[in-house]
């Protein structure tokens, strides 16, 4: 039977020279392939990191899109080892669609706390952010604004800047609100946010709080990192002036919680090198990391006990997130999505 | 033609009677290779996983189409008034810096409409040096004390496009000038056309042919247009298709909206047709004489300098002088070895495209001028769909059945020989070379036709007398006659396959950056500072073919003198 297989396995090589010489050789050296809808430049370091602790090769192809649908249709032969999302929606997205397999690991489940875990083990949370509301210092008082649904009331008309209603960002913070107050609730609530609109929702968090210092309006919404991001950019020197325009509202702090998100990793489920990428996943979780996501991209560190330091600690330490189960909020993105047309959010 | 080619093909059919015809048969084959991304992209719009048609019908489609409507004939009518009118101008005219301008007013053509978007952006904005010298020089304090045109709106899309779009029709309609007979020309002066006259009812309508392709190149680009419209949140159904897909989950609803812009694309081809189809003209090719043209003086002269520095200023000069500044600020952080691996794969895949899809559209519009066959010239039209396409659209198209080949082959060699090939084609540099090709095809086809339609039939039949077979024919007849076309059809989709963006992104190997997708990820971000070198460098490879082809235009002018 050995001998058969050899005589097949010679021949169909004889036969397909051409195939032969493209099936790419075992590689010596271990490696793990990233699908990433992170951009590169923001995980190199950690992922340099990785491999000099590891000896692991990180190979990535980032795209902020169609890396799923990739993932789908290279089926058992993808070479895809590890998909990493920006948000939860595109991480229920790989799950939904069974592209994954569940992460045994002891070290991350010691690492990340079972909310920020996928009960079924599909996904792991790697950092976390809250999406806040950025108001001006001049023109807005302290207190005069707490709630996400305090951004429908019509005293702020003219006066709130977004980025577009459709991104992924505002998709879960609309969900959150769908989970909260019922479609219909979210509806109106959606409504009286368009009507207060500076103008058409344009750009990204960073250009809502640039609005801001310009005076196109009071309130903007946006991410929390942006801040860190603006306040110590030493590139561009104006966007430190945005950032200290602007006082930071974590909403809702009286009942719920600020609205949270989340960044995350997969493992593929045909992935070939799963080995490495749990490793890659441990590391990702473990101390150093998590350190290096809030120190160098102002995120928060999902793992407990994460020393926080500089302005995380300063502006972003002390505040209530919302518990809603993620699951949820992606659960709601849909309708959330056909809410913001119904509304002509964006136009 | 069709009388006179019908002879050549009826001849040809006579020698070849009932042997299978090897020029059709590779035709269809290359068409249908060509055609089936295009075919998955109806696939999926067919059979959708969840319908959201009605949805989006209800909602947002009918605004997606005004808008795109709006942006087509806002691109096309300036793309229009631009390029023809310099043409003009530079060909016809004599006037201070026109042997600058010549060549010069190519050069929007290298910058990638997202990159001009940007730059003006930065410079308009509030914060941006022309606003700021305004409040500086009126004591405003906000943007609530003075009105300014906002550029991120429809208007200041459609002119971020013309920028750099016009080009096209300026290349085209040039060439169609100076391949006019000045015999023409001076028979129209005889008949007591006055210039403007001769311009207006003599060349601009004999030029019609060669605007058309330009124009439904401008429109084709326009329609698929995704980086400047997004920027803009200028929401045309390019922009719709994304929302769809991306931020609604459904790439069945995205392929819909796809085909039904397909839908407007096949309208404007059939259009363009029709209108090429009225007029055919051939000119022998002894028959030339340098066009007259005509001095300007005084005030004329001033209006055409300024007419023809405008669009390079505000295309070209502007813009690299933008990047040239931030990529001479962030120089230390963007060069490294990086980058010229970068520039290498970026440029070594533009150019096997550029060659690939002229090999195929020299073979198709050969072949469609063999044989006069309906179903044919419907296949070829067909094959050209992917240049009407978003790129990311066109991208999923060959990923399916790439790999679904892929995994066809790997399943059949594991059961009868035990082996695994993995996935051969999917995620190579070849799947984005294939992409290349099947996008960009329209432009090689379309400019090969164009060529060989004047290209008169007697030549074919002479040819064929002198006991040449039709290889040989396409060797030693056309080939050389349509040299200039085929060059300008390879460089513009070499400068093409340097800009391109979604499908590299989505297919590309790992660890694999093309200098657009290199500057996609910061530019994406609105860090501009850090993505100009990369910026620049695309601009400045795009000068390249640039330079080329004016020397060609040049050249052709130069051996048609003599």
């Amino acid at each position: 039977m050995l001998t058969l297989n050899r005589l097949k396995q010679a021949a169909a090589l004889s036969v397909l020279p051409i195939a032969a010489t493209l099936v790419p050789a075992q590689a010596q050296a271990e490696e793990v392939n990233i699908y990433s809808y992170r951009q590169a430049f923001l995980i190199e370091p950690i992922l340099d990191a990785f491999t000099e602790e590891t000896g692991i090769k990180a190979n990535v192809v980032f795209a902020k899109k169609g890396l799923v649908e990739r993932l789908e249709n290279e089926g058992q032969n993808s070479k895809a080892d590890l998909v990493l999302t920006a948000d939860s929606g595109r991480l229920y997205d790989v799950v939904n669609r069974g592209l994954t397999q569940p992460i045994d690991s002891a070290v991350i489940d010691a690492n990340i706390p079972a909310h920020y875990r996928d009960p079924d083990g599909q996904w792991v949370a790697l950092t976390a952010r809250s999406r806040i509301v950025y108001a001006s210092k001049e023109r807005v008082k302290e207190g005069e604004l707490k709630t996400y649904e305090d951004l429908a009331d019509p005293k702020w008309k003219g006066r709130i800047c977004t980025r577009s209603g459709k991104h992924s960002y505002n998709l879960s913070l609309i969900g959150s609100m769908i989970a909260h107050h019922g479609e219909e609730g979210a509806e109106k609530w959606l409504e009286g946010v368009k009507a207060n609109l500076a103008r058409k929702p344009q750009g990204n968090d960073r250009a809502q709080v640039k609005a801001v210092k310009e005076g196109v309006c009071d309130l903007a919404i946006g991410n929390t990192y942006y801040f860190g991001k603006m306040l110590h950019n030493t590139k561009n020197p104006e966007q430190v002036d945005w950032a200290n325009s602007v006082n930071l509202i974590f909403p809702n702090q009286g009942d719920r919680g600020a609205h949270m998100n989340i960044t995350g990793a997969a493992v593929t489920k045909y992935a070939p090198n799963k080995e490495a990428a749990v490793k890659l996943i441990e590391f990702l979780s473990g101390a150093k990391a998590q350190e290096m996501y809030a120190q160098v991209n102002y995120e928060f560190p999902v793992r407990p006990g994460t020393p926080l330091a500089g302005l995380v600690k300063e502006h972003m330490s002390d505040f209530k997130g919302d518990q809603l189960s993620l699951a949820e909020v992606a659960k709601n993105r849909a309708a959330a999505a056909k809410l913001v047309d119904k509304v002509g959010f964006d136009n | 033609m069709s009388n006179t080619a019908s002879i050549v093909s009826t001849q040809h059919e006579a020698t070849s009677h009932r042997h299978i015809n090897p020029w059709l048969l590779t035709a269809f084959a290359i068409a249908l290779l060509v055609g089936l991304p295009i075919a998955s992209v109806f696939w999926i719009a067919l059979f959708p996983e969840e319908n959201i048609w009605a949805h989006l019908a209800d909602t947002v489609l009918p605004h997606y189409v005004f808008t795109t409507l709006a942006l087509l004939a806002g691109v096309g009518g300036l793309a229009i008034l631009i390029g023809v009118g310099t043409a003009w101008l530079v060909t016809m005219c004599r006037f201070p810096g026109r042997r600058f301008f010549e060549w010069a007013l190519l050069l929007p053509f290298a910058v990638p409409a997202y990159v001009i978007a940007y730059v003006y952006t930065d410079l308009l904005e509030y914060a941006g040096p022309v606003q700021g010298l305004l409040r500086e020089l009126f004591g405003w304090s906000t943007a609530r004390d003075y009105w300014f045109p906002d550029i991120r709106t429809l208007g200041g899309a459609i002119i971020m496009l013309a920028l750099v779009l016009y080009p096209y029709i300026y290349m085209l309609a040039r060439a169609s000038f100076l391949e006019q007979s000045a015999n023409i020309q001076a028979a129209s002066r005889t008949l007591g056309c006055t210039p403007w006259q001769s311009f207006y009812r003599v060349s601009l309508p004999m030029a019609r042919p060669g605007i058309a392709v330009g124009l439904s190149l401008v429109s084709m680009e326009t329609i698929n247009d995704f980086g400047t419209v997004d920027f803009f949140a200028v929401k045309s159904l390019s922009a719709g298709i994304y929302d769809t897909w991306l931020n609604m989950g459904n790439l069945g609803g995205a392929a819909q909206i796809a085909s039904l812009m397909l839908v407007f694309v096949v309208m404007l081809i059939t259009v363009e047709r029709i209108g090429r189809a009225k007029q055919r003209q051939y000119h022998g090719a002894d028959r030339y004489r340098e066009l007259v043209s005509y001095p300007l003086n005084g005030a004329r002269k001033a209006a055409a300098v300024t007419a023809c520095l405008i669009p390079f200023a505000a295309g070209f000069l502007i813009p690299v002088l933008v990047l040239g500044y931030y990529a001479w600020d962030n120089f230390a952080y963007s060069w490294n070895d990086q980058f010229v691996t970068i520039a290498r794969n970026s440029f070594l895949l533009s150019a096997s495209a550029a060659a690939v899809a002229c090999l195929i559209g020299v073979l198709l519009a050969y072949t469609k001028r063999l044989n006069q066959r309906r179903s044919l010239a419907i296949a070829v039209n067909f094959s050209g769909l992917g240049y009407a396409m978003p790129g990311a659209v066109l991208a999923i198209g060959v990923l399916i059945p790439f790999a679904a080949f892929d995994n066809a082959l790997d399943s059949f060699m594991r059961e009868s020989f035990g082996i695994s090939t993995g996935l051969l084609l999917s995620g190579t540099t070849f799947a984005v070379l294939f992409a290349y090709v099947v996008r960009f095809l329209a432009i090689a086809s379309g400019s090969v036709e164009s060529s060989l339609a004047k290209v008169t039939p007697t030549m074919d039949m002479a040819a064929r007398s002198l006991g040449l077979n039709s290889l040989q024919t396409l060797w030693r007849v056309h080939l050389p006659l349509i040299r200039g076309g085929l060059m300008t059809g390879a460089l513009v989709v070499f400068v093409d396959c340097m800009k391109e963006l979604p499908a590299t992104l989505i297919l590309r190997p790992f660890n694999f950056d093309t200098l657009a997708t290199h500057v996609y990820q910061f530019a994406s971000d609105e860090m501009i500072e850090e993505a100009a070198l990369g910026s620049l460098l695309i601009v400045l490879v795009g000068l390249l073919p640039v330079i080329l082809l004016s020397r060609s235009i040049a050249s052709a002018n130069g051996a048609r003198k003599r």
